[in-house]
């Protein structure tokens, strides 16, 4: 595994308080009027743990996904973060909290540059009013190169040194990919909640956003949740695994025991009878 | 003194305080230096009274337009009301003015706020609305303003309107065109400045999210209904403080100017001039304001010309129709406006004899 050539500032205050993400999910419902999307779900994410959400489609885990950060507003259940109760939160409050996200299909600014695209996700970390930044007073300015270097160390983690000041909307899917983790990246999340950050990838462009992850992860200490449908990816790298079908949790554990659970074989490979 | 560098090539960026400068290169730092000495310290001098009367209107109306390229440019959010917002920057300064007794720079300054809140008021239907049903809203903003200039006499003087005081600053008079010229133009150059900043700061990149994708923007941390209000608010600072000067400027307002038409002349100069862009936003006030001018003559000169006087009825709605010509010929060729061309002029003249 190729080694960052330094740690990246948004890891470097690795304070045990300031990376910590307990997520708790309790008895969580969704309906869209009759259609139940999800049904009574409880799990929970600890710090520093690369949790992966898998299930056949219309599982209800992009659902999941939505209810967690803020985009759908569950019927029934909580979900609390770090001890707060974040159920029905709008998105920026619950980004605000610390849980970062890149999207299925890619909702990047398509028009803006790589550089933009990750600076405005620095939005949180910037304090200034927006007097001085009429005024651009010089406190603004270190505040901006400040983020300016962040968002720099993460195109080098990155390995987009090259497409940094193209518009995004000019570039190819992968790297579009590889972007919306930066972007997520920028946020400085506790916990990191990536949305299918595989799919319609070649072969090469997953290899490398694995390796990302993985440093991510191992070096790190970055908390994850991962929802994939790319099983061998999602068995090799992830330490527990929750299986959705129809809205319901079916299985939890390690790779090991979720790969032979007969509910997950029956959900993926149907019913042999 | 460090040496400056006038050509992109070689010039390499050692500190992240380059990138993020407003000029890439010390050329245009110093041409805009450049451009305003001369601008400030010789047109007043060489234009005669009725050619400054135009140049002072342009300063005044790129003001304005600045502000709704923030609105409509940036943060994507299309407003109808934008002659109201700058009908009533220009009351708010007369009444403060007249009533309360306000030195010049306070009132223009206060009347920038006063139509920074009503903006910001009919901005709220923005949480809930977008596109083409916003732009309704605002509408109704334009027409319930223009009403209440109209008709509440007691503050407005109604159809009658209101004359200013001769405006004064530090004591000297200043509202003869050469002095009133300095005074806009100083202004123009400095709320061009603040909105260039305030685009290359977090606020900018924020307006610029919630116009390309609202749901990731809202990923992203950024409150959407807050810095639509916000965007809405600075809009119509500009708005007010444009409608302040002009206020001043013309020393006595009525409420017939303030009506949709001017609303979208605003929005054809930002859209001829480039939208998103600030220099778009000057070079459309300037684009906008002379055929204007252009149109008046030329219909002036055929209601005056003997022969001709019998077909003037007929071809005085001549501007309205021209005006919507030049917008829809600017959709066509140049839909990033004059701001592209310049841009294309500029880059030919950098690259020559190369093509590219």
């Amino acid at each position: 595994m190729k080694a960052f050539r330094g740690q990246p500032t948004i890891f470097a205050a690795a304070q045990p308080d300031n990376r910590r993400a307990e997520l708790t999910v309790e008895a969580l419902s969704l309906q869209f009027g009759g259609l139940v999307a999800l049904q009574n779900i409880n799990l929970n994410v600890k710090t520093g743990e690369l949790l992966a959400i898998i299930g056949p489609n219309g599982a209800g885990k992009t659902s999941l996904l939505n209810c967690m950060t803020g985009y759908y507003h569950p019927q029934q259940g909580r979900i609390t973060f770090n001890g707060e109760a974040i159920t029905g939160l709008h998105p920026h409050k619950i980004t605000e909290r610390g849980i970062g996200r890149t999207f299925q299909n890619i909702e990047l600014f398509p028009g803006a540059s790589v550089i933009a695209n990750l600076l405005l996700a620095r939005h949180i970390h910037c304090h200034y009013s927006v007097g001085l930044a009429a005024l651009f007073w010089p406190s603004v300015k270190r505040e901006e190169v400040r983020h300016r270097r962040v968002v720099e160390e993460i195109i080098d983690f990155l390995e987009i040194q090259s497409i940094r000041k193209k518009p995004v909307g000019s570039l190819p899917y992968g790297l579009r990919k590889r972007v919306d983790l930066g972007r997520a990246l920028a946020l400085e999340p506790k916990l990191l909640v990536l949305d299918e950050p595989f799919a319609g990838m070649t072969l090469e462009e997953k290899e490398d956003i694995v390796r990302f992850l993985v440093e991510l992860n191992e070096a790190w200490g970055q908390t994850m949740i991962l929802v994939e449908h790319d099983m061998s990816v999602v068995m090799s790298i992830s330490q527990r695994i929750i299986v959705l079908d129809f809205g319901k949790k079916i299985s939890e554990g390690s790779p090991e025991v979720v790969q032979n659970h007969p509910e997950v074989i029956k959900a993926y490979l149907g019913d042999s009878g | 003194m460090r040496k400056l560098k006038f050509r992109p090539c070689g010039n390499f960026k050692e500190r992240y305080e380059q990138d993020i400068a407003i000029f890439e290169t010390d050329f245009g730092r110093v041409w805009v230096w450049v451009g305003l000495v001369l601008l400030l310290s010789s047109v007043p001098f060489i234009a005669g009274s009725y050619t400054l009367y135009i140049i002072n209107s342009i300063g005044i109306a790129a003001i304005a337009a600045i502000g709704l390229n923030i609105l409509i440019g940036y943060t994507g959010q299309i407003s109808l009301g934008h002659a109201a917002f700058f009908g009533v920057g220009a009351y708010a300064a007369a009444i403060l003015a007249t009533k309360m007794g306000f030195p010049f720079w306070l009132s223009v300054l206060a009347a920038g706020g006063i139509a920074a809140l009503v903006g910001m008021i009919f901005g709220i239907p923005s949480v809930r609305l977008k596109h083409l049903y916003l732009c309704i809203a605002t509408l109704a903003g334009q027409f319930i303003i223009e009403y209440v200039l109209m008709n509440w006499e007691g503050l407005t003087n109604g159809p009658a309107g209101i004359i200013l005081p001769r405006a004064t600053l530090f004591g000297l008079d200043i509202s003869g065109d050469q002095s009133f010229f300095w005074v806009v133009f100083v202004c123009l150059a400095l709320m061009c400045w603040m909105a260039v900043n305030l685009i290359r700061s977090r606020y900018g990149r924020a307006f610029i999210a919630i116009r390309d994708n609202d749901l990731a923007a809202e990923g992203m941390g950024i409150p959407i209904f807050r810095y639509k209000l916000l965007s809405f608010g600075i809009s119509s600072f500009y708005a007010g403080f444009a409608g302040g000067l002009w206020a001043y400027y013309t020393t006595s307002i009525t409420p017939e100017p303030f009506t949709i038409f001017l609303s979208i002349q605003y929005i054809a100069m930002i859209i001829i001039g480039g939208l998103a862009s600030i220099p778009g936003s000057v070079f459309g006030a300037i684009f906008i304001i002379i055929l204007n001018e252009t149109l008046s003559r030329i219909t002036e000169y055929i209601m005056n010309t003997g022969i001709l006087s019998g077909i003037a009825l007929t071809v005085a709605p001549l501007r309205e129709f021209v005006f919507g010509l030049a917008i829809v010929l600017f959709l066509i060729f140049e839909p990033r406006g004059l701001a592209e061309v310049w841009r294309v002029v500029r880059s030919s003249f950098r690259l020559w004899p190369f093509s590219y």
